[in-house]
């Protein structure tokens, strides 16, 4: 890539901040969306890919981004739902045996814009101390991206969900338990823990409960997804309709609406959780263990207080006590808000789907519906 | 799970003398560890042989024992403390085998004795051994490269008829990878395999197939009690296997692994380490990963804190040895609060938003004879680390960190000394592993050559190659730029990549100062970050900070008065921990006083690049831009230049002279230039040896004529007695001026000038040397802090030469005259702070040498001798306390006498046997050790055990003298045989010694005659314990050459001047007669 070839921008945000970088990726567009920061060191390619992103876009902390290309394994659904990604560095020449593709053709492939060169730390310090921010780039003046910046309305308020769900029912995975998942943006990576479990049928995010019950699941899924919990309340009815009727399983977004079906509230973090480090203490066992962890939403562990189940926080966040585990007991649901299917990530929360697989499989050996 | 309240005290066993394979990484994070554990209230027992560390501060632990480290001496510590608990985790290789040793023996780590914490015995057995940890590996379903173990020879060959060739050996128990090598053909097998076995102290060697060429990565793992695994760093290798990692090119994070390899790395690192069954504390486990494939293969682990561990630390600013003592005594990482953040708690996984590189520094130089080629055997002397927002400015900071003339990777000097190879010839240059590897890397892309071609040669990544061939290109946009043609944007993007000022200077034809004003003109400034373990996620405090240039600068101003200490680089032979310890001692005597300080320095492994050292630290190279971008940033009262060695005292002349603290560079320039030096002496009336300074061979050749054979050569500016020599005769001095003024290493470093020449000196023959440490005030107070008088007489380095405080043969009024001399000079040079005198005396007369206003290597040793902070009190001197002012403050106390210290120097000949060992004016020791006791011979027995040449108490010592030596060998052969060795001895010495009735057991011929059994037969087969070799000047070198490489290869002590020899005599003396007891540093310092 000569000199010849870099073409100037800059990433406006709606508080009127200016970084000047290079604009990599896909041609001619104008990104604009959430601003949010992800702290993993490796991993770009599932995280670009995870449909939770929709509607952001992503600064990378790590500042070489695309070191080891882009390959067909490692990505996390069908394409890509974020509106773009914010890099320090972006690698010219990948360097891996897995890799089939640089990570700038891909992306401009995918047609999602990038921009390189920013002084990321910086970016990392003004969210974490506003919040996540609307912001824009691409080739217009800074004050034209000033004005997409601002007309970005965040994730707030937003179904995103509908934008990314499954049109059609499938079935992946193979197996005695049958599985019945519901799609809010679930990550492939999810799909291959549930498909070594079980047959897994994989339904759009509107499928009723009675539809799901009437599938005769072992147990339900409910996957991660995009954007704002509360947007979600003709879900959250139909996940309560579930709870209890058979043995369910929450992940990130799913972690979330099982909590509201269940009547706890969600708050929005300042500047959510974001990257593959976080401990998070397993309040059964004591023992920590290293999360992958992407959301902006979180269950209100206060809220469980009162409730006519008998909720319990069974993971938290050691560093900020954020909720990121419920069970509701007697009732055979379990959630958690980090990502044990990592993807990317560490592996340490792996032991959450075989605790799924024993649920479900103590409710096949009772025969009977949980309660 | 919190405190353990059920052991109360705890021993900690540190790590010895600097050695190659072990440096100041020990200090750090023993230093750590007698921190913490005295902040949770536990008595703290140090063992540590090494004077010139900070833990052996007599502060740093309840009961400091400076003695010999091994297994016996540690039991006498033992069984006079009875502590609760041995923590051998935290100093090395060396503790962990000192405490197996025990354990063994049944003395720890069994009921009823000290308990084992950090790692019990079996852990470190199943890590260590070999076969052991393969059994391990293979058990919980890890890929380990094939091999096999071996005893003898003929076991090693039925094994690699197995694996097949090419094979890498590795003994059993070593450290630094010693004995270690590849072997592609059956000669070479023989070779590698039977150095291999003679390095195992237990014979034992472990035969692998070569996975050379692959990835070679690290991760560096924390557990605690509750089996809480987190990984605190990766690491990738830029060299591929087949260097020790030691001598690898690191960088940090990983750069070139998806997500899935590195969590299955993950995986395996933390299976590994629960396996192993390290139950609290940081382990190190190495990985190989096919290219091709993706093959994953566990090389080895370390059940302990290592050298990685510490670079882990400095990279991350995670401080693993502060949380494995903790860890240690019983806390869970979720119970400990994160240093950095003081929110979070220690159990998570830093992450970084930059890129570490780490690149060691070799002394080669300094070592003829040795190959210069890398391999799986450590050889490097120190490293240094740099940080940058991406991998190309990192790289570019580690190259000028290493201050070997290097302005970046890719400088007009690398260019052109590269200029008379041709592509091919660079392609097979760079398929050998050497220190330049990397230049000739950036080289051969510079010019053109594919990064495939190139790395099929090198193996070096693709994508490391690809970062440096953006370097090159950057390089050839600039070549088409004047320094007019910049913009703001031109210069920013240079900066970006790393370019130094100098570089582009040198790329642009402009000066480097044209290149400062001009950047400072278009407003390009670095803008300093944080190390913080969280990439930003979290507000951190920490004072921890790198220069990069990119839009915001985190560094908040304070209005306190400052003071930047200036530190000492990279280790290399002559420049150590020594200074380190200086340093340090500065910044705590100034925090203590209240000044803010700011430490900038580029050494992971040190205490001062702790980022609580100092109230503020800056990880920089010490070059000219680096160091005034700091003072532009930070704005202090003084800098301090003269603790660190010669690396921060070069710099003395480019920072504003009313910033430089203590004496001024004039008055440094006044020591250094000899004219003026000359004046001074003649003056005050002092004698100096005869003689003159040079800068052309017929200059140096007239001052020879005048002063006469044999001379002493040396180069101004340098420290460690670089490229110093003793000449006798006209062709040598032309080979030696030739040396100096280009061609070899030193030329690169700069060659002669004017301003540079070499000193010609008049060599003193067999005059005792004596170093005066002494620190002047501003209103001529002269403070001797310590005279210490060399055992080897004068012509061996003085960091080479053991010495003993106080002085022991001079009479009192000579010591007396010496005072009086340093106070006298002192006061001329209106020295302000340190200043470390030379002399020889010859008879009664006192010669001086030389004199360096500025911290020298002898000051901790001093310190610890005397009982008196010389470090801290010169600090506080040079911002203007007078010695009187500290005296009612209570920092300065008077010296305690009553014993005698004695340092010794520690040779890395071991690691070299193709090397000659005996000593002469050029320093080639690596660290030091003390011995401390109430008389000379005992001190010095136990500074020679420490050093690892023990006296041998029985057996055979081959005596071979040259004739001046002779007389003085009569006397070290009595003594001997009164202890009841028996003498082997060389013809000469033999009849010799016939004449004055004293038998001689076996008399042993010519090496080079090879008729009958020589000395070299009988080192190798162990008859002969003890070599006293003393060489023949230039010519009779070659026989004694031999029989001294043979002692060093098989480990059998060997001293080389006669003086050495009568010391040792009186050692075995003095303890035959009473056995080793071992003190305190406290009780020696008792009032």
């Amino acid at each position: 890539m000569s000199s010849g070839q870099i073409r100037d921008g800059a990433l406006v945000l709606a508080d009127g901040s200016v970084f000047e970088g290079e604009l990599i990726g896909a041609e001619h567009v104008v990104a604009s969306g959430e601003v949010v920061f992800n702290t993993a060191l490796s991993g770009y390619q599932e995280i670009i890919t995870d449909p939770s992103y929709a509607g952001q876009l992503i600064t990378f902390t790590y500042p070489h981004i695309g070191n080891y290309g882009v390959n067909a394994t490692d990505a996390e659904s069908r394409g890509v739902f974020c509106r773009g990604v914010i890099v320090r560095e972006l690698a010219r020449r990948p360097s891996n045996y897995r890799s089939e593709q640089g990570l700038g053709e891909y992306l401009a492939s995918q047609g999602l814009a990038g921009i390189a060169g920013i002084d990321t730390r910086r970016l990392t310090r003004l969210i974490r101390s506003q919040g996540a921010i609307p912001g824009a780039f691409g080739g217009l003046s800074e004050s034209e991206l000033l004005v997409r910046a601002q007309q970005e309305s965040g994730t707030d308020g937003v179904d995103l969900v509908s934008t990314v769900t499954t049109t059609d029912s499938y079935t992946v995975g193979s197996g005695h338990r049958r599985i019945v998942a519901l799609d809010f943006g679930i990550k492939t990576t999810i799909l291959r823990h549930l498909g070594s479990l079980g047959t897994v049928e994989v339904v759009p995010a509107s499928t009723s409960a009675s539809d799901v019950l009437a599938r005769e699941p072992d147990g339900v899924f409910l996957s991660n997804g995009p954007g704002d919990p509360g947007m979600l309340d003709s879900v959250s009815r139909e996940v309560a309709q579930l709870v209890g009727a058979v043995p369910l399983f929450g992940i990130c977004l799913g972690h979330q609406l099982l909590g509201r079906a269940i009547g706890a509230s969600t708050v929005k973090l300042p500047f959510g959780h974001h990257g593959g480090n976080h401990p998070v203490k397993d309040l059964t066992t004591n023992r920590i263990e290293i999360t992958s962890q992407n959301h902006n939403f979180a269950v209100d562990a206060d809220s469980f207080t009162g409730l006519e189940r008998d909720v319990h926080m069974t993971h938290v966040n050691l560093n900020d006590g954020v909720c990121e585990g419920l069970e509701v007991r007697g009732a055979q649901c379990f959630s958690v808000q980090h990502h044990p299917e990592a993807g990317p990530g560490p592996h340490d929360s792996i032991y959450l789907f075989d605790r799924f697989a024993a649920l479900m499989d103590a409710q096949r050996s009772s025969g009977k519906a949980v309660r | 799970m919190p405190r353990r309240d059920d052991i109360s005290s705890i021993l900690i066993i540190g790590s010895g003398p600097i050695v190659i394979g072990q440096a100041c990484e020990f200090d750090y994070s023993g230093t750590q560890a007698c921190r913490v554990l005295r902040e949770e209230g536990y008595r703290v027992i140090l063992a540590n042989s090494n004077p010139a560390t900070i833990m052996t501060d007599p502060d740093f632990a309840d009961a400091t024992y400076i003695e010999p480290l091994t297994w016996e001496v540690v039991a006498l510590i033992i069984e006079r403390e009875q502590p609760d608990a041995v923590l051998p985790t935290l100093g090395g290789q060396t503790a962990l085998n000192i405490a197996m040793e025990l354990f063994d023996r049944g003395l720890i780590g069994v009921p009823g004795t000290p308990e084992m914490i950090g790692a019990n015995a079996e852990a470190i057995a199943t890590a260590e051994d070999r076969q052991q940890f393969k059994e391990a590996m293979i058990e919980i379903g890890l890929d380990v490269p094939r091999s096999g173990i071996s005893h003898t020879m003929e076991e090693a060959r039925v094994v690699v008829e197995e694996i097949g060739l090419p094979v890498i050996i590795r003994p059993a128990y070593i450290l630094g990878g010693r004995g270690t090598g590849i072997a592609s053909t059956a000669e070479e097998f023989e070779r590698v395999a039977s150095n291999g076995l003679a390095a195992s102290p237990i014979s034992e060697i472990l035969i692998e197939e070569s996975i050379a060429g692959w990835k070679e990565y690290e991760l560096e793992v924390m557990r605690d009690r509750s089996d809480n695994c987190v990984i605190i760093c990766s690491i990738e290798n830029v060299d591929p296997m087949g260097v020790h990692t030691g001598d690898s090119i690191t960088v940090a994070p990983q750069q070139t692994l998806t997500d899935v390899e590195y969590q299955e790395m993950r995986d395996a690192a933390i299976r590994c380490i629960r396996r192993v069954g390290v139950e609290t504390g940081g382990s190190n486990v190495q990985f190989a990963v096919d290219p091709a494939t993706g093959q994953q293969v566990v090389i080895e682990m370390n059940p302990r804190v290592s050298r990685s561990s510490a670079l882990a630390s400095k990279a991350t600013g995670f401080p693993i040895a502060k949380m494995a003592a903790r860890l240690a005594v019983g806390y869970t990482l979720d119970e400990i609060p994160n240093d950095i953040t003081k929110a979070t708690p220690a159990s998570f996984e830093p992450v970084i938003d930059y890129v570490v590189t780490k690149i060691p520094r070799w002394a080669f130089e300094k070592l003829p004879g040795s190959s210069g080629i890398l391999g799986t055997q450590m050889q490097s002397v120190g490293e240094a680390m740099s940080i940058g927002r991406t991998f190309t400015e990192s790289v570019q900071k580690a190259m000028r960190s290493l201050e070997q003339g290097h302005d970046g990777l890719i400088d007009s000097r690398s260019i052109s000394s590269l200029a008379t190879h041709t592509d091919v010839e660079l392609l097979e240059m760079c398929a050998i592993p050497t220190p330049d590897r990397l230049v000739q890397v950036a080289e051969l892309l510079r010019r053109g050559v594919a990064v495939e071609r190139v790395h099929d040669a090198c193996r070096i990544d693709h994508w490391f190659l690809d970062q440096i061939l953006m370097l090159c290109e950057e390089h050839d946009h600039l070549t088409s730029m004047t320094l007019d043609s910049f913009d703001r944007r031109a210069m920013r993007r240079a900066k970006r990549l790393g370019y130094s000022d100098r570089q582009i200077a040198g790329i642009v034809g402009a000066t480097e100062n044209d290149v400062r004003s001009t950047r400072l003109a278009l407003g390009v400034v670095p803008t300093y970050k944080t190390v913080d373990t969280c990439a930003a996620e979290f507000a951190a405090d920490t004072p921890y900070h790198y220069s990069t240039w990119e839009d915001e600068n985190e560094v908040r101003q304070s209005d306190r008065t400052k003071v930047i200490i200036l530190g000492s680089g990279p280790n290399r032979i002559g420049q150590g921990i020594e200074f380190d310890y200086c340093c340090v001692h500065a910044s705590f005597a100034l925090r203590e006083a209240g000044f803010e300080t700011i430490m900038v320095n580029c050494n992971p492994e040190t205490v001062s690049t702790d980022y609580d050292t100092s109230d503020r630290l800056y990880f920089e190279p010490l070059t000219r831009e680096d160091v005034l971008n700091v003072i532009d940033a930070e704005r202090p009262a003084k800098v301090i230049v003269s603790l660190g060695g010669q690396t921060p005292l070069k710099l003395a002349g480019e920072i504003d002279v009313n910033l430089v603290a203590g004496t001024s560079a004039a008055s440094i320039d006044a020591a250094e230039d000899r004219e003026i030096w000359n004046r001074l002496c003649d003056e005050l009336g002092i004698p100096q040896p005869p003689g003159g300074t040079a800068v052309t061979l017929e200059e140096a050749r007239k001052i020879c004529d005048e002063v006469g054979f044999p001379v002493l050569v040396r180069p101004s500016y340098v420290l460690g007695g670089r490229a110093m020599q003793i000449i006798h005769d006209h062709d040598h001095l032309a080979r030696a001026m030739a040396e100096l003024s280009g061609a070899g290493s030193l030329g690169r470093e700069g060659g002669l000038s004017a301003e540079r020449p070499v000193l010609i000196d008049r060599f003193l023959a067999s005059a005792v040397e004596v170093d005066v440490d002494a620190i002047r005030d501003h209103t001529g107070e002269v403070l001797i802090g310590g005279v210490m008088e060399h055992v080897e007489e004068a012509g061996v380095h003085s960091g080479d030469s053991a010495c003993a405080i106080p002085p022991q043969t001079l009479p009192e009024w000579v010591v007396e005259v010496i005072r009086s001399y340093t106070s006298a000079i002192a006061q001329r040079l209106d020295v302000r702070g340190l200043i470390n005198v030379q002399f020889a005396v010859v008879g009664t007369m006192v010669y001086v040498i030389e004199a360096n206003p500025r911290a020298s290597r002898t000051v901790p040793f001093v310190a610890k001798a005397t009982g008196v902070p010389l470090a801290k009190v010169a600090t506080r001197v040079m911002m203007g306390s007078t010695l009187a002012e500290l005296r009612v403050e209570g920092l300065l106390c008077d010296p305690v006498e009553g014993h005698v210290a004695v340092k010794e120097a520690v040779l890395p000949f071991n690691r070299f046997p193709e090397v000659d060992p005996a000593l002469g004016p050029e320093m080639r020791s690596t660290g030091e050790v003390m011995g401390i006791d109430t008389g000379f011979g005992r001190a010095f027995s136990k500074a020679e055990l420490a050093a690892g040449s023990e006296l041998p108490t029985t057996g055979m010592v081959f005596l071979s003298l040259n004739d001046t030596d002779k007389p003085a060998g009569i006397v070290v052969a009595r003594r001997l045989r009164e202890r009841g060795l028996s003498i082997a001895a060389t013809e000469g010495t033999a009849a010799h010694l016939a004449r004055f009735g004293i038998d001689v057991d076996r008399v042993l011929g010519k090496v080079a005659e090879q008729d009958g059994t020589t000395a070299i037969d009988l080192i190798a087969d162990g008859t002969i314990n003890f070599v006293v070799n003393t060489p023949r000047g230039s010519s009779g070198r070659s026989d004694g050459e031999q029989i001294r490489k043979a002692a060093s290869l098989h480990r059998v002590s060997c001293v080389t001047t006669v003086a050495a020899a009568l010391a040792a005599a009186q050692g075995l003396a003095e303890t035959s007669s009473e056995p080793l007891t071992v003190r305190t540093l406290q009780e020696f310092h008792q009032r």
